[in-house]
């Protein structure tokens, strides 16, 4: 972990979901920290949810993933959840930054994502750029909210709310070199314990060039919802396509206006 | 479609009926551009009424865009001019971003709302003045006049049609462009989505200003070559229709349009309606074919007109609300 945080350095999150025990102390923290009122409660009637998805009054989400068989003692007789508490990426390769037309969407100096409010006008593009479902626009305010990442404590030199509330530390927060080795050492662990199916998500730049908020897994990204390598893309990636088949038609369409409308005679 | 994802995440936008709107305001004010420009260029001098229609509904449409683009940022509406400066500390200027449909989008927009109101303008100053000649020769303010001999404004003022013409093209298919720019199921699986708002636009537009001629005797002249070239638009739809459906079917996201199946009929309505109108219009069998002149246009171009716009309609709705 870092002593002191500085700008100019890469920082973000390890989430190590094999430790998550589902309590909520992170979004509980998050909530208290940033301020956010919290949606009206609701019984989904999934599982040990009841914020249900990150929005723009839940920047952290522990996710219940149910149906998964339990391998201890007592299979056969009940079921285990998969927890992770999920968040803001973070990407590398960001596909909000990617669309944003105005501005707002800014790569701090703590080389995290953030979204400046005062620039934000709320046209929701961000939103249906993340592929992470992360985003979401507030009504009152008008604009796009997501986890900052705690850039006002990183700013005072405190680790994001959500880290330091966390108490198993399946979320931790540093330098992102010092978590890749934290990471590539659990790794290792678990799969010297035969938990073979233990992988990193966002550790390399297979997934948007690598993500700052990287996690380790107990299953394949699918299962926790998260894109896979294969789907892992920018939105921008259908740039030229979708230009170039509409030149094609507006090459063709000018020509069909051409023969309908040209000079032929006609009293 | 190797680039293309098939598995999404992702949260809807909600953009819903301003963006709906405006997507079929952006489509006709395109759309309609584009086909009086056509009109005005290569077509016969008594085309020019017809043009004059095309360059007065773009006008019209145009005033809608902005305006629903602006009422749909909710509570930030205050902010729409974000999109063009930059606010950003240290980084403030203008706010051009050309791998972003959207902010490319916004700037033309901008500068081709110029273009229409210039045309419509000087369209109404010229018919002004032969309305006026026409009073003064004949001593009655409603004999209808012969247009022009030609496109007036001489080598400038077909330079600027062209290139009002050529942002018309973009505004009308940018919309899709910026659909499938996402990482939304059904619009990022697609390439064909600024196309087929292209080709859907000219459809409507022709159709529109074919209806408005209803109100213009003069412009009745041009209400054959209307419908000729709204079934070749309508052609080129019904191509790009079938690349859509193919491309969605192929990255394993048409099953989610499979609920909106009365507004894809109601799409392929309008497109059966503009063939039927263009039938004997059509120039599909070699020298044979052409439009020929209709007197004035009748119920069947009132009905087929109005089913053509909702067809456009349609189709944008079917494809916006596919997705969220």
């Amino acid at each position: 972990m870092a002593a002191t945080i500085k700008p100019g350095e890469s920082y973000g999150f390890f989430t190590d979901t094999s430790i998550c025990i589902g309590c909520k102390a992170c979004e509980v923290a998050c909530k208290e920290w940033n301020q956010l009122e919290g949606n009206e409660p609701k019984f989904l009637a999934d599982s040990y949810d009841n914020t249900g998805q990150l929005d723009d009054q839940n920047w952290r989400h522990v996710k219940f993933i149910d149906d998964v068989p339990a391998q201890s003692a007592d299979a056969g007789n009940g079921k285990a959840f998969l927890m992770m508490s999920d968040v803001c990426k973070h990407c590398k390769h960001a596909s909000c930054m990617d669309v944003c037309p105005t501005g707002a969407i800014i790569r701090t100096e703590f080389d995290t994502v953030f979204i400046q409010q005062d620039a934000c006008n709320g046209c929701r593009n961000c939103i249906a750029a993340c592929p992470y479902s992360v985003i979401s626009l507030n009504p009152k305010t008008g604009t796009a909210h997501k986890c900052t990442l705690c850039y006002d404590r990183l700013q005072g030199g405190l680790q994001p709310a959500c880290a330091k509330a966390c108490p198993t530390q399946s979320i931790q927060f540093g330098l992102l070199g010092d978590l890749h080795t934290a990471a590539d050492n659990r790794l290792a662990s678990l799969h010297s314990q035969g938990i073979t199916q233990a992988q990193l998500y966002g550790r390399d730049d297979t997934v948007y060039g690598g993500l700052n908020a990287f996690f380790l897994l107990m299953d394949k990204p699918e299962t926790y919802g998260l894109p896979n390598a294969d789907n892992a893309k920018l939105p921008t990636r259908n740039d030229v396509g979708g230009y170039l088949a509409a030149l094609v038609t507006a090459v063709i369409g000018v020509i069909a206006g051409i023969v309908a409308f040209r000079r032929r005679g006609t009293s | 479609m190797i680039y293309l994802a098939a598995e999404h995440f992702v949260r809807a936008p909600q953009w819903t009926w301003y963006i709906l709107g405006y997507f079929f305001f952006a489509g006709l004010t395109g759309g309609s551009y584009a086909v009086a420009t056509l009109l005005r260029l290569v077509g016969d001098p008594r085309d020019e009424p017809a043009a004059r229609v095309g360059f007065y509904a773009s006008f019209v449409a145009l005033l809608f865009c902005p305006l629903l683009l602006t009422i749909d940022l909710g509570a930030s509406w205050w902010k729409f001019w974000h999109m063009l400066i930059d606010v950003t500390p240290g980084d403030q200027g203008l706010n051009f971003k050309y791998w972003s449909p959207m902010s490319v989008g916004v700037w033309t927009l901008l500068i081709f709302a110029l273009f229409p109101t210039v045309s419509a303008l000087e369209s109404f100053v010229l018919d002004r003045r032969a309305r006026s000649a026409a009073a003064d020769s004949s001593g009655s303010r409603f004999r209808t006049v012969d247009a022009p001999a030609g496109p007036p404004g001489g080598v400038l003022g077909r330079a600027f049609n062209i290139v009002g013409g050529v942002l018309a093209l973009f505004i009308a298919s940018y919309t899709g462009v910026l659909l499938s720019v996402s990482n939304q199921p059904i619009w990022s699986d697609t390439w064909m989505l600024g196309g087929l708002f292209l080709a859907s636009g000219l459809s409507g537009s022709a159709a529109l200003i074919a209806l408005l001629t209803r109100y213009r005797p003069d412009a009745a002249f041009s209400l054959g070559r209307l419908h000729e070239a709204d079934g070749y638009f309508s052609i080129l739809e019904i191509v790009l229709l079938v690349a859509f459906f193919i491309t969605i079917g192929a990255a394993g996201s048409a099953g989610l349009t499979l609920s909106f199946l009365p507004l894809w009929l109601l799409a392929l309505v309008g497109i059966g309606a503009s063939l039927f109108v263009a039938r004997g219009h059509m120039r599909i069998r070699p020298g044979g074919g052409g439009s020929a002149v209709i007197a004035r246009a009748g119920t069947d171009t009132l009905v087929v007109s109005v089913l053509v716009l909702l067809g456009v309609l349609a189709l944008r709705a079917a494809v916006i609300f596919s997705a969220q």
